[in-house]
């Protein structure tokens, strides 16, 4: 394992989600309120690309006629046949004990710290001011 | 709505199998995308008056989609535009990066089903040349479906004629919701034309008839519409048999189009069994339902079944017969079946080459 320097944490806004290569995987980031967490680019059904899908919220119904509609923002829809996945943790809905996908560790630090090292950031340019996103891959 | 492009596979093309996709939608661009072979009579009878379908209040289909334009969110072509509209995005995104080396092109919203005789023919007179000069030419593994007004028979007589034997054009067109069950006698002159052309017809699941979409009435859900395709074309597909049309047309080729195969050997087994005990109802057919189905029935694969065990796949395709289906994708729509993970067993060769290529090239007879 090491950790990769992706982006500054202003690349990617609250809600928002971006695509990254890190050790030749596609992997992609999310931000939900200001927590950044990845997920493996490629939904276990069929291959499509998470990063591309809507990010959604967990519908659910505890019997006919009663919904909740919980965790908004945290749950993306893969874009080809809708699979949904928990973005905090990678797991499936419809089956969260056989089917996720892969989540990788992402964290912030601060220009300060990154630049220090041992983070691997070739092709990101660091500045002490900035805070950084960086995955453990 | 946030849209990114997927970049292309990892695997360069080469290293994939090539293989046909038998069920493409090319999308038009715009409004306008087929007004340059519409007369100018039709462009403004369009604009006046639109071109309503024999479906009651509806603009559209009866169920949105679940995804825009029905299409993948990854599909999106960089010169804008809905998915599928853009050849050259197609070929970039799919034909290549899949392998693809024969690929039906199906248009859907092409003028079938239009309420208006004359207009559902010029619409899909319009559709046909469309596909030929934007189509075409986009790449030399597309070929093109001769979309013709299903419901007015002549009119789609008239059609197949213009087409057949043209460069590319290499089925007929029909959507399963028919106005009648698709063997009804009103519908025989189309496959007359189709079998003396020596043209497949495909039958491809959604349409126009007017009648509920299930046969036992309008469910409340897109999830009804989608899985209910099985019923409505089995429904069509024992109408073509118990009618006599392969019986009369010995030679037709019929293909079921996105509307699952699973179903095929539990509707051949009912078939025949009712058929022993009640056929002085219909002495015109010479053999067992089976027989005429497995004699000129084909399915592409899209949407595919997905049962657990994975295996028992294995089993119903042995059932039907591994020369009978078709590889199809439904690029770029959002149930697409992409071709490296759709099917995911252990093949013989000889199984994986029939249906990734070979059953598609004997069904259309392509040197491709």
């Amino acid at each position: 394992m090491s950790r990769h320097v992706v982006a500054p944490t202003s690349e990617i806004p609250q809600g928002g989600r971006k695509l990254f290569h890190v050790k030749g995987r596609p992997i992609a980031i999310f931000n939900i309120g200001n927590e950044f967490f990845g997920l493996l680019d490629r939904c276990p059904h069929q291959g499509g690309s998470l990063s591309a899908g809507i990010i959604t919220g967990l519908l659910q119904s505890p019997e006919p006629g009663k919904y909740s509609y919980t965790r908004k923002g945290e749950i993306v829809r893969c874009p080809w046949h809708g699979w949904e996945f928990d973005i905090r943790t990678g797991q499936s809905y419809c089956d969260p004990a056989r089917i996720k996908t892969r989540a990788y560790p992402v964290s912030t630090e601060p220009g300060t710290t990154v630049v220090k090292g041992p983070y691997l950031a070739e092709t990101v340019p660091v500045r002490v001011e900035e805070d950084y996103i960086v995955v453990e891959v | 709505m946030n849209v990114q492009v997927r970049p292309a596979p990892a695997t360069p093309a080469a290293s994939r199998i090539a293989i046909a996709d038998c069920d493409i939608h090319p999308y038009t661009r715009s409004k306008a995308a087929f007004d340059p072979w519409l007369p100018a009579r039709w462009r403004e009878h369009v604009s006046q008056f639109g071109s309503p379908r024999r479906l009651g209040m509806e603009k559209g289909p009866a169920y949105p989609k679940s995804q825009p334009n029905a299409a993948r969110r990854d599909a999106y072509p960089p010169e804008g535009g809905p998915q599928g509209s853009s050849p050259s995005f197609m070929v970039a995104h799919h034909l290549e990066p899949n392998n693809v080396a024969l690929g039906i092109l199906n248009p859907l919203n092409a003028g079938q089903g239009v309420s208006n005789p004359e207009l559902s023919a010029a619409l899909c007179r319009a559709a046909n040349h469309w596909q030929e000069e934007v189509w075409l030419s986009a790449s030399p593994a597309l070929r093109a479906s001769i979309v013709v007004p299903y419901e007015y028979p002549e009119l789609a007589v008239a059609e197949i004629g213009r087409w057949a034997g043209r460069k590319g054009f290499v089925q007929v067109l029909l959507l399963s919701r028919t106005a009648e069950p698709l063997g009804n006698r009103r519908y025989w002159p189309i496959y007359a034309a189709a079998e003396e052309a020596g043209l497949p017809v495909a039958v491809h699941a959604f349409g126009y008839g007017g009648g509920p979409i299930t046969s036992s009435g309008w469910p409340s859900f897109y999830i009804e519409e989608m899985t209910g395709h099985a019923q409505s074309c089995q429904a069509g597909l024992s109408s073509l048999v118990i009618e006599g049309v392969f019986e009369r047309f010995p030679k037709l080729k019929l293909l079921m189009v996105e509307a699952g195969f699973a179903w095929a050997p539990s509707l051949a087994w009912r078939l025949d069994k009712t058929w022993r005990t009640l056929r002085a109802e219909t002495p015109h057919l010479t053999m067992a339902p089976s027989e005429y189905i497995r004699r000129q029935v084909w399915w592409t694969t899209q949407p595919m079944e997905e049962p657990e065990p994975r295996e028992h796949l294995l089993d119903t395709i042995g059932w039907i017969g591994w020369d009978r289906l078709l590889f199809a994708t439904d690029y770029p729509h959002w149930d697409y079946d992409d071709p490296a993970h759709a099917l995911p067993l252990k093949l013989t060769p000889t199984q994986r080459q029939q249906f990734f290529f070979e059953n598609a090239r004997a069904v259309y007879g392509l040197d491709a």
